[in-house]
């Protein structure tokens, strides 16, 4: 009687030969997961090697088990039915036995689904069909916020003026102090860094015309629209979101309400409208954060500074400042709706909508303000 | 019926006769509710239409659907209200924006239907306040607003207790005999299935089609096919068919 021992940690598993040509499997000692099982792999290369035609099993020495167990008894009975080995399952214990039964009474569904990674030429076609998708729905999207326009400037669109004035209060009044912090110290530094430049020539008052010309054409309405991106963008995907996975989006198509005038319209509409005026305010707070360097740090008089920055401000440079906050507006209101309104019907769905949303209105309003930049400069603006 | 190239069923062909209680039955994953999502208007199918009153809907231009939807009422799984309105406006909402009653008359609309599914009193509570089983009926209410010819219901006793998924049962024979609405619910509940249903369609996830089409009482004692009548017993041991065969 041969007897060879198949290297398995904390667990023993020896096999025996019995006298017709088969094989016993002795399990013993503690089968659980945490006392590490090995695959059985290098039993099964044994079994085959020897030419093994029946299995049994003895499980008398084993003193504990848990599923760690009975996974390796599945992957064994499985690969033992390929091999054609014959298996006599009597000496399991016998909730492992059952176990086994229960995990095998269903057969394995062919769903086509698997975890392996499809070959490199199919993902690369994967990801183009999903973009050029993903590509379509943004364009149907725009296209049918474009209609829910129309249908309002004709006074048909369906929604509710007091969602309007919610939506309003949330998006203007209520993003004040997160404006009002971000401009006034986005002015201060934009001051710190004239100041030391200007110094150097003795051109402190022009830290003035940094401040005021940056303010207005550029940083004023650049950084409100990333701050509402982030503060109310990533606000109305989350809502939308959870309406989508809530059925209530359901629950308005069903009545015959657009979704898109019902929910969509009015958050537009308040984001277009407030931004300009959000933009304005903190074009006047950045001017302020950076008198605050010019006269406590500088020297300025206040009149004087105050004097030099009206000079300095020319009106096409507010109305470019203004006009771009409006295009914003609309980029971020669209991202945040748009990734709302397509989120999945699930928490993560739902958590990913709002990310997306405030990544892309962000790309997208880095991307315009850098073709206004381009265009305005070729126009000689 | 398809999600992209899935399959989920097809060659699907039945009637709902006006005022009766029909019961779209079958196992989970059998395509019910996305059944019901077409005939209401969600989802348009891959193939084929559905037709009220010889009017077909999916042939029909956007005006027209929106006009056949209003005549439809849907109560959702988990009732589906919109979370920033309360009970009251929740059920108001269609009535304001489809009918030209002035505010007072739609307050009073909306207290009866919130009476009639048993929540008077709960008109200004908001959907996060009330309970599971509430909002269910507050979905019925608001799926009523427009008295509509035929209310949809998905899964009306999921997730409730026994006695209040029997009062919902009740509910629906009750709305039915008194507005005279057609019933149509999805749902695997046997017990309301016996209770409620003239008749029904039976979808099975296996060979994706409709395999039954009759009142449940007699297709589980005469339906000819065995995955019906096991549906319809709880998967109990066939044993008039078993005799038969013997």
């Amino acid at each position: 009687m041969t007897t060879a021992t198949v290297a398995v940690e904390g667990p023993t598993l020896t096999v025996h030969d019995d006298k017709s040509g088969g094989a016993v499997l002795e399990f013993a000692g503690r089968w659980q997961s945490q006392h590490g099982i090995t695959e059985p792999t290098s039993l099964l290369d044994e079994l085959r090697s020897r030419a093994i035609r029946h299995v049994a099993f003895d499980a008398s020495q084993v003193t504990a088990w848990d599923s760690g167990l009975v996974t390796f008894v599945l992957k064994l009975l499985r690969e033992a039915v390929k091999l054609g080995i014959d298996t006599d399952r009597t000496g399991l214990p016998e909730g492992v036995q059952r176990l086994v039964a229960l995990a095998e009474a269903v057969p394995e569904r062919q769903t086509g689904r698997s975890d392996a990674r499809p070959p490199w030429l199919a993902r690369i076609g994967a990801s183009a069909i999903a973009t050029a998708t993903a590509l379509t729905a943004g364009l149907a999207f725009l296209g049918e916020s474009l209609l829910a326009f129309q249908a309002f400037l004709r006074r048909r669109a369906r929604f509710r003026a007091s969602d309007l004035f919610l939506i309003i209060q949330d998006c203007g009044p209520r993003a004040l102090g997160i404006v009002t912090l971000i401009s006034f110290l986005i002015g201060l530094i934009l001051g710190f860094v004239g100041a030391v430049q200007l110094q150097q020539f003795g051109a402190s008052i022009f830290v003035a015309n940094l401040v005021a010309v940056a303010m207005t054409r550029e940083i004023g309405c650049i950084m409100t629209a990333i701050v509402m991106s982030g503060r109310t963008g990533a606000a109305f995907a989350a809502q939308l979101g959870t309406m989508n996975t809530n059925q209530e989006i359901d629950a308005l198509a069903t009545l015959g309400i657009s979704p898109m005038e019902f929910l969509v319209l009015p958050r537009m509409l308040a984001l277009i409208g407030m931004m300009p005026l959000l933009t304005v305010y903190s074009d006047l707070v950045g001017i302020l954060g950076g008198a605050v360097v010019g006269v406590g740090m500088l020297g300025l008089g206040p009149i004087q500074y105050l004097e030099q920055t009206r000079d300095a401000v020319r009106v096409s440079d507010l109305l470019i400042g203004v006009a771009k906050s409006g295009v914003f507006g609309v980029v971020v209101a669209l991202a945040g709706c748009m990734r709302g309104m397509q989120s999945g019907r699930s928490a993560s769905a739902v958590g990913l909508a709002a990310t997306s949303a405030v990544v892309t209105s962000i790309v997208w309003l880095i991307v315009l303000d850098g073709m206004f930049a381009v265009i305005l400069n070729v126009l000689g603006f | 019926m398809a999600y992209g190239s899935y399959v989920i069923q097809h060659d699907l062909d039945f009637v709902i006769r006006r005022g009766e209680v029909f019961v779209i039955m079958g196992g989970s994953g059998s395509g019910k509710s996305t059944l019901l999502n077409h005939m209401v208007g969600l989802k348009q199918p891959a193939r084929g239409d559905v037709v009220y009153d010889g009017e077909s809907f999916w042939g029909s231009p956007p005006e027209a659907r929106d006009a056949l939807r209003r005549r439809l009422g849907v109560s959702f799984q988990a009732g589906a209200l919109w979370s920033s309105m309360t009970l009251a406006e929740n059920v108001g909402l269609p009535l304001q924006t489809f009918t030209r009653l002035p505010a007072r008359q739609i307050s009073e609309i909306v207290s009866l239907k919130l009476a009639l599914v048993g929540l008077a009193g709960y008109e200004e509570f908001y959907p996060s306040e009330v309970s599971g089983g509430m909002l269910k009926r507050a979905g019925v209410a608001r799926a009523m607003a427009l008295d509509p010819d035929i209310l949809f219901f998905d899964e009306p006793s999921a997730g409730l207790d026994p006695i209040s998924s029997r009062r919902l049962d009740d509910l629906i024979l009750e709305l039915r005999d008194s507005l005279g609405a057609t019933m149509v619910v999805v749902t695997h509940e046997l017990p309301s299935i016996f209770a409620i249903a003239d008749n029904s369609v039976f979808l099975d996830a296996e060979t994706r089609t409709m395999i039954a089409y009759g009142n449940p009482k007699t297709l589980r004692d005469e339906s000819p096919n065995p995955t019906v009548r096991t549906f319809l017993r709880r998967g109990a041991v066939d044993a008039a068919a078993g005799g038969a065969a013997a």
